[in-house]
């Protein structure tokens, strides 16, 4: 049924034949197909290597694709990218509030004018009273916060995160994973999370894209039909285990080609 | 992250051991120094008035204080001479060098004609380049400011022309993704980026710009500068007055370490918020 929902979901973007290849020979990504919906919360998952980095980086516009395209739906607008990395890439120098402000910042708006939405994001993110903190201040896991809130104190539509958790210890990682599915309820975005972890991708999204490398390509996908909210019973649940089964089955073929 | 009550404080013999230890460090930082300092001129002292050394091979220390006081009229005016020689040759490279490295870092063809003469005027030895100056330049002040101002821009320059090229790559591409303009790249991630690489240019280029004033006032004199602590001290050994030598010589080394004293100053305000150069470690 949820299926259903989904494939009722607008389009927001498409990629469509992507070949994407480093200097000459390396093929980072072959015959690449991805409709990302409306509302999607969807896992790259895949072994080292296969392009996960590549396809965000394609995405986002940092590198154009040798052939192939991209095409957002009612085109790409200013503000409808919204960057997680695996570090939390903050500005060490800036506290934490001019660190989220400065996605409006570059578009030349005032702090007076955005203060309300860079406190809200802080706020959706737990860490209200660090505002005037600078980066060093702050644990791993409330970076990688800031580094959240900077990504969404725009509003975009589209949220691209490469790896955020992977760096952080398992307790961190698991509240952060809770907290990250209730900022979206909140804001309702769409949001494409690469992971190496299978039980992560299942807890988080409702797609798993799985991928293999050399030549980095889709190999399938996993629906996790479970309904948001989900709560911590969720990673006990069949469902869980079952999706979980099946991406894993899924992720060891992946390497099995590879090989 | 709760703090739980302890009944009573406990101690920690290494915690104490460690914090006693630091106390000792931090003590003897000052004295030790201090400590050779006394030692060394008390041996000079007693080296020179119990072998009766003449005062025109080796002043004794006593002369020198007695004469950083009765010259003082001569020594002051000096004093500022080089002074201002300096710090606006400072001030020049400091302008000059971030001038440049910025053309650098906005253009890579500027860089790729002008990094190696930069470099050439840089390991060309300033007391082989300053009596062409000299004859070059009319103005003997501005042939001394030149020559002060080649020697200290380029730690400025090479050090910043790095430091705006080092800033994280992560954010650069943040940079591009909220589509910043080249200016705005510049002024909100790559200029601060560098201002700790910038910082450690300039405390090297604040020792130069006084070496390069000294070199000036020894090859281009007077003339050109006013009568400066260089050129008091060469005509002061012309006329074998030690006492004055060395007083120059003592006010050159104190105007050195209060120009590294105060750069270090102006580099601990700017980065002790936020740089991990600044932080005290906890050990
Ligand atoms: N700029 C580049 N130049 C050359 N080769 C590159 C470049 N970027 C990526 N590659 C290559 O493309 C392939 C895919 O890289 P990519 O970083 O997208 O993989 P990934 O799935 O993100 O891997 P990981 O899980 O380790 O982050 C790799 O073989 C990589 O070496
Ligand atoms: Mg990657």
């Amino acid at each position: 049924m949820q299926s259903k929902v989904k494939a009722a979901r607008p389009q927001l973007l498409r990629m469509s034949h992507i070949e994407k290849t480093f200097r000459g020979d390396v093929v980072a990504l072959r015959n690449l197909n991805l409709a990302v919906n409306q509302g999607d919360f969807l896992s790259l998952l895949g072994p080292s290597g296969c392009g996960k980095s590549t396809a965000l980086r394609l995405i986002a516009g940092l590198i154009t694709p040798t052939s192939g395209s991209i095409d957002w739906q009612g085109g790409k607008g200013d503000n409808d990218l919204g960057v997680v990395f695996q570090e939390p890439t903050l500005m060490p120098w800036a506290k934490v509030k001019d660190n989220v402000w400065l996605p409006f910042r570059l578009r030349g708006k005032s702090y007076g004018s955005v203060k309300d939405d860079v406190m809200q994001a802080l706020r959706l993110v737990g860490l209200e009273e660090f505002q005037n903190a600078y980066p060093r201040e702050l644990s791993g896991g409330m970076k990688m916060r800031v580094s959240i809130a900077r990504a969404l104190v725009t509003r975009p539509r589209l949220i691209l995160m490469d790896e955020p958790f992977a760096a952080l210890d398992e307790i961190t990682r698991h509240k952060l994973n809770k907290d990250l599915l209730a900022l979206r309820e909140a804001i309702g975005c769409t949001v494409i999370f690469v992971t190496h972890s299978v039980f992560e991708s299942v807890f988080l999204s409702d797609r798993i894209v799985v991928m293999a490398a050399r030549p980095g390509r889709i190999i399938g996908e996993v629906n996790v039909d479970a309904p948001y909210p989900r709560a911590d019973s969720f990673r006990t649940s069949p469902d869980y285990a079952a999706s979980a089964a099946e991406a894993s089955k899924m992720l060891t073929r992946a390497m099995e080609d590879a090989a | 992250m709760t703090v739980q009550d302890i009944e009573q404080p406990v101690v920690d013999t290494e915690e104490e051991q460690r914090a006693r230890q630091k106390q000792i460090t931090k003590i003897a930082r000052w004295t030790l120094p201090s400590l050779v300092l006394l030692v060394v001129i008390g041996g000079w002292q007693a080296y020179v008035t119990l072998a009766e050394v003449p005062h025109y091979i080796l002043p004794s220390p006593w002369l020198i204080a007695k004469t950083l006081v009765t010259d003082w009229d001569v020594l002051w005016p000096a004093l500022v001479v080089t002074g201002r020689l300096t710090s606006i040759a400072l001030i020049l490279a400091v302008l000059g060098g971030l001038a440049i490295a910025i053309a650098f870092t906005q253009s890579k063809w500027i860089e790729l004609a002008m990094f190696p003469y930069a470099v050439i005027l840089q390991v060309t030895p300033v007391v082989a380049v300053a009596p062409l100056l000299q004859i070059y330049v009319d103005s003997a002040f501005l042939a001394a400011l030149l020559c002060a101002w080649i020697v200290a821009f380029f730690p400025i320059l090479s050090n910043t022309t790095i430091g705006l090229k080092s800033a994280d790559h992560n954010l650069q591409d943040l940079f591009k993704i909220y589509g910043a303009s080249k200016w705005q790249t510049l002024r909100y991630l790559a200029a601060p980026s560098a201002l700790p690489f910038f910082l450690g240019g300039l405390k090297i280029a604040g020792g130069l710009a006084l070496i390069g004033s000294v070199v000036a006032e020894f090859v281009i004199g007077r003339a050109g500068t006013g009568l400066g602590l260089a050129s008091t001290l060469l005509e002061a050994s012309y006329r074998f007055n030690f006492g004055r030598l060395y007083a120059s010589l003592i006010l050159i080394s104190v105007m050195g370490v209060a120009i590294f004293g105060l750069m270090s100053l102006i580099s601990h305000l700017c980065l002790f918020r936020w740089h991990e150069s600044a932080l005290k470690r906890e050990d």
